[in-house]
């Protein structure tokens, strides 16, 4: 799920504990250690209240395919259910899926539970799930999320411009419970990826009419929209879907999502009571949001990152004295110093290109020392840098960020004045007034000097923070990173056949970038939240949203 | 008077092409491709992409699309918004809420400013005439998003007296204090603009006379002192109804109020041309009509003044 430019663009701060178990009950929260509520709904804490929490009008119709930003994301996520579900950790548990088997990460078959059906009464068949696929897929459709489908063999023909045919060759029905999925190339993470929101099944009516659904989607998750549900930038209300007899059933009486147009106003109510869950405390709260709350509140790392950009095509960054260059200069960033300043303490230095939330992650990654602060050693690599090839006389080393964010200005101004007071050059924001513009000049891949970035994860895998970003040629590689021994590696992690051995591949990988750094990692993201004196039980998932199915009313 | 109404509805044709030509041509030159916006910085098939930008018009040039837009205005389709709704429905739902809390603090403005313009400019100079002047430069000192964020956490989160933010349906009650805040500003204007007003129509020859005639001091101050007085203030207040409903966008904000402003800066944000024009278009023509409103009531305010 990718950031909304809110999201984005505000800061997250203060990332204390180091995984989430560690932090869950952490803050002190009664709710989070009392937690086990949700898989059953017994008697105890099982509540009809109805459940308010805070978001942001979803930018499309709720189809699952053209969901990308979190205010859609988090109702798609509660009105319907994929083959599987990830549990707080980021640890995939079977939601329709019976079984998802394969000897060769490249055929996968893949049975589901039968007697599910959507809110409209239609059976989920595996019908429901390659219609759904090669509808998400098809170019004339124009969904957002179409990229997701990529692995799958076919999906260049149905995603080209023109395409005339609209299926894809990857997916064929077996019977009604099964169906199989041939890749175009090994990928051992695929079983990982679907939870996430474009792999969703939909019913048939969906493709009679995609806008009316989007509308008013009849799903098969743990809610369903209830009648006129969706108050356009008003709220979304959601009530329990009876049919549903998934892991994530329901405990309370509804969800209602207010929608806000600044986290300072969801903040207000939240402190007058007035609203029940709150996902992101506003930067100007920061400081004093324990204070205010209490122990409702909760401050733990997600599957998200921040890290700067340093494009392969600028000269001063390339070969062996580049190589120095870009480590000279992460060295002479000192990273705690302004997540304690500006960050008033909270978010943790990173330690790898991943998240510590991921399995797999390792804080111990050899090379890693380079992530650390060290002045001399930083002017040391530079002063080497500069035998090999001068830096140009009289050029400023700029970071291009956008401001339009609280906090961005902040710490990049922070992190240039690091950098000029360490190494004899000078460093200074490059300010961009919108996050729109910034994407646009981050995508012609015109810089002349370093970008601000980040990553959240569409799902908790290791290979979703390096390949997406750092493969040659891939989507998001926004630096134009290329290294073709970087690039066999991360084939290797996914032809694996399990994911514990990928893993394995894939931080050997990162091994690599520690090397070359196509970018600088800087900390790891994490969320901070609060809630009511009205629930309890309120515990947040490896991506940083509550789990809502799982709170009670008191 | 009919053709003067007339006339100036005939006015409106132009201001409403020329603003949303000057407003599409600003939105089209403001730099950020809002289709690389939607993705948010993760990849887009380019041929969705490619898709996206034919089905928005993005793909062509500015004249082409400025005249695409007109076409369909022509058959009352406003567009659509990203997410595929109709801009006449978005509105639709938005712009009452906001008519709502721009005219109750239009009526709050009014009704307190006058009444304690018109006490503090007949006793000027006085203890009530020195607080209020003092008071209203304090607010007009204080920037609005201040006054909202302190009256909405003492009002609505420390007393409990009112909801923090706005619920739904925007009831009348839950925009009382939001209302107060958009108002507060211009009160403080009308306030002293009354109260120089009085001040200065007190002391007129035609006051003096009527006094002097034998009339009630009642009947002096509403009929001569307030009538001629109330001429500089309905001007502002008729051009304040315009710029209270712009200005919405921050108390909006503060307030979560789901009207005109809270939907046109997302609309900003987003680049989503359609909805920027219509909700631009839509406030000029508001303020046109409230100028339009003035000039009426100017004659009956005053008979010397005469349109033909």
């Amino acid at each position: 799920m990718r950031y909304t430019r809110t999201s984005k663009a505000l800061v997250l701060s203060a990332a204390l504990a180091l995984t989430l178990s560690a932090c869950g009950g952490g803050a002190g929260s009664t709710g989070a250690s009392n937690g086990s509520a949700g898989a059953t709904g017994g008697a105890e804490g099982s509540s009809t209240a109805v459940i308010t929490a805070n978001s942001t009008e979803p930018q499309n119709g709720l189809l699952p395919a053209n969901t990308n930003e979190v205010g859609g994301g988090r109702v798609m996520d509660l009105l319907f259910t994929g083959l599987v579900s990830y549990d707080a950790a980021g640890a995939p548990v079977n939601e329709l899926a019976e079984s998802i088997e394969t000897k060769d990460a490249t055929n996968y078959t893949i049975k589901i539970k039968s007697g599910q059906k959507f809110s409209n009464g239609e059976p989920v068949t595996a019908k429901s799930f390659v219609d759904a696929w090669n509808f998400g897929a098809a170019a004339k459709n124009a969904q957002l999320n179409s990229y997701f489908f990529e692995s799958i063999k076919g999906y260049d023909k149905v995603s080209a411009k023109d395409a005339t045919v609209d299926t894809m060759e990857g997916l064929k029905v077996v019977d009604e419970n099964t169906f199989t999925v041939e890749l175009s190339r090994a990928e051992s993470d695929f079983p990982l990826r679907l939870g996430y929101t474009a792999f969703y099944p939909l019913p048939a009516a969906a493709f009679e009419d995609p806008k009316a659904f989007g509308e008013n989607p009849a799903g098969n998750g743990p809610y369903k929209l209830a009648d006129d549900g969706w108050q356009h930038n008003v709220q979304i209300q959601l009530v329990p879907n009876a049919d549903y007899s998934g892991p994530r059933k329901p405990v309370n009486g509804g969800v209602t999502f207010k929608i806000y147009s600044t986290f300072d106003a969801a903040y207000q109510d939240l402190l007058g009571d007035n609203l029940d869950v709150l996902d992101q405390i506003p930067p100007s709260q920061l400081q004093n949001f324990k204070d205010d709350l209490g122990d409702r509140w909760v401050n733990q790392a997600y599957a998200g990152n921040a890290t700067m950009t340093i494009p392969s095509y600028l000269p001063e960054f390339q070969g062996e004295a580049g190589q120095m260059r870009r480590a000279a200069i992460s060295m002479a960033i000192n990273r705690q110093e302004i997540i304690d300043n500006i960050f008033f303490g909270g978010k943790q230095i990173a330690k790898d290109f991943t998240s510590p939330v991921i399995d797999g992650y390792s804080d111990s990654l050899p090379g890693n020392e380079v992530l650390a602060f060290n002045a001399e050693k930083a002017q040391q690599l530079w002063a080497d840098a500069e035998k090999i090839s001068p830096w140009p006389a009289g050029k400023v080393f700029t970071i291009t960020s956008n401001i339009d964010g609280a906090g961005n200005k902040e710490y990049i101004e922070a992190m240039a004045n690091q950098i000029s007071n360490t190494l004899p050059i000078k460093a200074e924001l490059n300010p961009i007034p919108t996050f729109k513009e910034m994407r646009t000049l981050v995508g012609e891949k015109k810089l002349t000097g370093a970008s601000r970035a980040g990553w959240q994860a569409d799902y908790p895998s290791l290979y979703n923070f390096l390949g997406p970003l750092y493969a040659t040629g891939a989507g998001s590689n926004d630096g134009d990173y290329s290294n073709p021994e970087f690039d066999k590696m991360l084939t290797e992690g996914l032809s694996a056949t399990s994911v514990e051995e990928g893993n394995k591949i894939f931080n050997k990988s990162q091994e690599i970038l520690l090397k070359d750094l196509p970018v600088v990692p800087l900390w790891y993201q994490a969320v901070q939240g609060g809630w009511s004196t009205k629930v309890a039980d309120v515990k947040f998932g490896w991506n940083g949203v509550p789990m809502y199915y799982a709170i009670t009313g008191k | 008077m009919i053709t003067f109404t007339l006339k100036r509805f005939l006015q409106l044709l132009p201001v409403f092409i020329g603003a949303t030509l000057l407003v599409y041509f600003l939105v089209f030159a403001a730099p950020g491709d809002p289709i690389a916006a939607l993705s948010g910085g993760k990849p887009m098939n380019p041929a969705v992409e490619e898709t996206l930008r034919a089905q928005y018009n993005l793909d062509q040039p500015f004249w082409v699309q400025y005249l695409l837009y007109l076409k369909n205005l022509v058959t009352f389709d406003l567009g659509q918004t990203f997410s595929g709704q109709a801009v006449s429905d978005v509105i639709a739902r938005a712009f009452p809420v906001t008519a709502k809390l721009a005219i109750m603090a239009l009526a709050f403005e009014a009704v307190f400013g006058i009444l304690f313009g018109v006490i503090a400019g007949l006793k000027k100079g006085k203890l009530f005439d020195s607080t209020v002047l003092v008071a209203s430069l304090i607010v007009i000192a204080v920037p609005t998003f201040v006054l909202g964020f302190v009256l909405q956490f003492v009002v609505g989160v420390k007393l409990g007296w009112a909801k923090p933010t706005v619920g739904v349906g925007a009831p009348w009650s839950d925009l009382i204090l939001p209302a107060i805040v958009l108002g507060l500003v211009s009160l403080a204007y009308v306030l002293r603009l009354t109260r120089t007003s009085v001040i200065e129509n007190k002391n007129a020859d035609y006051v003096r006379t009527a006094t002097a005639k034998g009339l009630s001091r009642r009947r002096v101050i509403v009929v001569h002192v307030l009538r001629n007085s109330l001429i500089p203030v309905v001007t502002f207040l008729g051009a304040d109804l315009g710029t209270l409903m712009g200005g919405a966008i921050v108390t909006e904000g503060i307030f979560n109020v789901p009207g005109i402003g809270n939907l046109l800066y997302s609309a900003i944000n987003k680049g989503e041309t359609p909805t920027i024009v219509a909700v631009v278009s839509v406030l000029v023509l508001v303020f046109v009509l409230a100028n339009l409103v003035v000039d009426l009531l100017y004659a009956w305010l005053d008979p010397r003044i005469r349109y033909v």
